[in-house]
């Protein structure tokens, strides 16, 4: 039982980490590293600014042919 | 945890004897990996055994891909480990840009298998699937050697060394390497390079996008369909559930799928006229949703649109090789054609070198990883041993994706390759003169098996839809069908294959005209301030309007062309995709030499020849070469002097297409010669830098940042070794990897 747990686990953690919704919480732990009281985004503020990043700069994620 | 503060002793990198060895590989091998190696090598030998020493006979793809797998296995474990070990020395004890720079967001240290999959998703695109099918035509004998070879000695290398340059220099581009390293002229020719070549790219992929639809009412329809999905995705992403990526893909991979299935319902229904277009039309709308979606946010229809692309891309290359695998298909394409050695082949003209080394540039050696191997990449990766697994690793990959698509082309009939393949001006627009111009080339069909081809997969004809998508996914239903569905799902397996073409090359379509503009804004910013601001509207408008406009144009020329289009455009897409990785290896060979690796200038110095042979024989036949198939201007003489004379040539069937073909053979052989003049230039300045790091070694700047202490505990290869798993246990840590802990004071 423990071993199909941590097999999901496992999954769940790539898939999360491959999607890029890992993001806001590597985000916030990052903060909190720092300051524990840090104030941070909200979840749709931070989504928002990473969406908005590749406005500014397109070559940051460009894909090839 | 405080950020890891630039301590240590800072190494001067321009003298060979101060770099450090890394810690040689384990004790050499054990007796049990030796013959584990051999086995490998002795695979290896054997796949490429059958497929030199098959003469006439049909031979199974199995050993192709013994061949091709055995091959990478030892690459990868022996010259990639040679080369990140003795030639560049990849520090362990070094932190990497995304270690001493982690903001959380686009710098931080990601695990390495995660990486890969980013690396992998971000270099492999419809490129591979394209260049190998049309290279099909000598046989899959002459690609298979070429995809596999180059990969192992020049792409791979390329991907893994520029990677490795980037990571040292905090994540810089191309761009900024060879302006910094190269000079002022290097850097600028490289920056014309990189905004030509896009141009050209968008134009070919496009191209071959509006050859799969044209006069398909299911592939217009659902691919059309794909567009309110994205806005859909795109909404739920920003205003229902931000971030919720892996739930809002399983929806819009799930309309997707339903998408394709109601293409087939569309086309048998009274709506069919409504979605059968012409490509004249099809272009039009491309260049329309090109403009549009270049200037919407990001997230309305390109983030969505990246994420779904991506999930089809992963998950259908990944059912390809287990359907390959499974299905075992015979490869019905001789070795070599006669057209290897003739040069006459309808698909694309011009004798085996330098042009097969041309047409396949994805999946063997492609310039434009080296845009992504320098850009994100380097940002994220946790270890400097990892460049290997992930420059070299993911290239590798890559070329695997390019040896299934000749797999694909090659197994369908070779008379039905020729028929889907060459341009209506060869061939002709009915069954009866394709198949009688096909068995002429020495390929036999019947003008009945072409329309039962048609039928199958419910496409009206499949004659000259050049451009490779459909071969590919004439290949892909065969197998698939042959694993699931039976000859039923044909048409489903079709249609999906054009589907997932079809979506990432619309996906780079958008980035693509995004990343030209704002190459462009950067440059006219120069001249006028407002360019650079990039949330000015009209300068955006503008910027895109004129990225737009130049694949537009080359998309127009490319339809209406006499002599077909993508055997006319396919070749500038490929020098200009080798000029780009000359540039690479010409960065990566002047900064070997500049670091005080001299004697390893080779690694990236070989295939930089070898590119330049090819690159440069291959712009010197476009812009010379007498015959009319190859040359552009020998084309723009002969129908010139047929304008003159007041006659019509074949296939041109009017003055107006007289004077269409004049016209484009004139900008073709224009360019062909602007990249050779780059490419010249580039050479010309990276000789002369690293002539003077040379013969003046003290003169040498380099731009590396200097050395800090590694904090992260991370194994370089996708399963830790014994010695890394001792490494993270001691260090408490998964097998992910990541900072030690603070020792507690």
């Amino acid at each position: 039982m423990s071993g199909v747990r941590a097999a999901l686990a496992r999954a769940r953690y790539f898939v999360r980490e491959f999607s890029g919704e890992a993001a806001y919480d590597r985000y916030v732990a990052h903060a909190r590293a720092h300051d524990p009281a840090a104030e941070v985004l909200t979840r749709r503020a931070f989504e928002r600014a990473r969406t908005d990043s590749r406005e500014a700069d397109p070559r940051e994620g460009f894909r090839c042919c | 945890m405080p950020e890891p503060e630039a301590t240590g002793t800072e190494r001067n990198t321009a003298s060979p004897d101060t770099i450090p060895d890394s810690p040689p590989p384990t004790g050499g091998l054990s007796p049990k990996s030796v013959a584990a190696w051999v086995l490998v090598a002795l695979i290896g030998a054997i796949g490429w055994g059958v497929l030199a020493l098959s003469r006439g006979e049909e031979i199974s793809a199995a050993w192709l891909l013994a061949a091709a797998l055995g091959s990478y296995a030892i690459g990868y474990r022996f010259y990639a480990r040679f080369i990140s070990d003795r030639v560049l020395k990849v520090d362990k004890t070094r932190a990497t840009p995304a270690e001493r720079l982690d903001n959380g967001v686009d710098f931080h240290p990601t695990d390495r298998r995660v990486l890969f999959g980013h690396h992998f998703a971000a270099v492999a695109g419809a490129g591979p699937l394209v260049g190998p099918v049309l290279a099909a035509q000598m046989g899959y004998l002459p690609g298979t050697i070429w995809i596999v070879a180059g990969v192992i000695f020049a792409g791979a290398v390329q991907d893994m060394v520029t990677l490795f340059f980037s990571t040292r220099r905090d994540g810089r581009s191309l761009g900024q390497m060879a302006r910094d390293e190269i000079g002022p002229v290097g850097g600028a020719a490289a920056l014309i390079a990189v905004f030509a070549i896009m141009v050209i790219l968008l134009a070919v992929l496009a191209l071959v996008i509006v050859n799969a639809l044209a006069h398909s009412p299911w592939g217009v329809f659902s691919i059309g369909m794909t567009i309110p999905i994205a806005l859909f995705m795109g909404v739920y992403l920003r205003v229902l559930r931000p971030g919720r990526v892996t739930e809002v893909s399983v929806i819009g991979v799930a309309l997707l799928l339903l998408a394709i299935v109601a293409g087939g319902w569309v086309a048998e229904s009274s709506f069919a006229s409504t979605f059968t277009l012409e490509k004249e039309t099809l272009v039009v709308w491309m260049i329309v949703y090109g403009f549009i979606a270049s200037v919407l946010p990001v997230w309305m229809l390109l983030a969505p649109r990246d994420y779904l692309s991506t999930f089809m891309k992963v998950g259908t290359i990944a059912l390809m090789a287990v359907g390959v695998v499974l299905a075992m298909p015979t490869l019905k394409m001789p070795a070599v054609t006669d057209f290897a050695a003739r040069g006459d082949g309808p698909v694309f003209a011009g004798s085996m070198f330098p042009f097969v080394f041309i047409t396949i540039a994805c999946g063997a050696l492609s310039g434009f990883h080296s845009l992504v191997s320098s850009g994100t990449t380097p940002k994220m990766i946790q270890k400097e041993t990892q460049v290997r697994v992930i420059g070299y690793g993911a290239m590798l990959t890559e070329s695997f994706v390019a040896v299934m698509a000749i797999i694909a082309a090659c197994i369908i009939e070779p008379g039905l390759f020729f028929a889907v393949n060459s341009p209506a001006g060869v061939i002709g627009t009915s069954v009866e003169t394709a198949s009688q111009a096909v068995t002429h080339f020495g390929f036999a069909i019947s003008p009945e098996a072409l329309a039962q081809a048609a039928k199958d997969v419910e496409e009206t004809s499949l004659l000259s839809r050049t451009g490779g998508a459909p071969t590919f996914a004439l290949g892909m239903s065969q197998i698939f069908s042959s694993v699931i569905g039976g000859a039923g799902m044909k048409a489903f397996w079709y249609h999906f294959a054009i589907m997932f073409e079809a979506l990432f090359i619309l996906t780079t379509v958008d980035a693509g005209t995004r990343v030209g503009r704002f190459m462009l804004q950067d440059t006219l910013g120069n001249v006028h301030k407002s360019f650079k601001d990039i949330s000015w509207k009209p300068g955006v408008w503008l910027a895109s309007a004129v990225v737009v406009g130049g694949w537009g144009y080359f998309l127009w020329v490319g339809v209406k062309d006499p002599l077909g289009g993508i055997n006319q455009l396919f070749p500038l897409f490929g020098i200009a995709n080798q000029l780009l990785a000359a540039v690479a290896l010409a960065v990566c060979t002047t900064l070997l030499i500049k670091s005080g690796r001299l004697r390893w200038a080779w690694v990236t110095g070989v295939p930089l020849a070898w590119d330049v042979a090819v690159t440069l024989t291959a712009s010197y036949q476009k812009i010379f070469s007498d015959d009319v198939k190859v040359g552009f201007f020998a084309q723009r003489d002969k129908y010139q002097t047929g304008i003159d004379a007041g006659k019509v040539l074949p296939p041109a069937k009017n003055m107006d297409e007289m004077h269409t073909v004049v016209t484009n053979a004139t900008v073709d052989g224009a360019l062909s010669a602007l990249f050779a003049l780059l490419i010249v230039i580039v050479l010309l300045d990276a000789a002369r830098t690293c002539f003077k790091a040379i013969s003046d070694p003290s003169s040498v700047r380099l731009s590396e940042v200097p050395w800090t202490e590694s904090k992260i505990v991370a194994p370089a290869g996708l399963i830790p070794t014994a010695e890394e798993r001792a490494e993270l246990a001691a260090a408490g840590l998964d097998s992910g990897g990541g900072r030690t802990k603070e020792p507690v004071a």
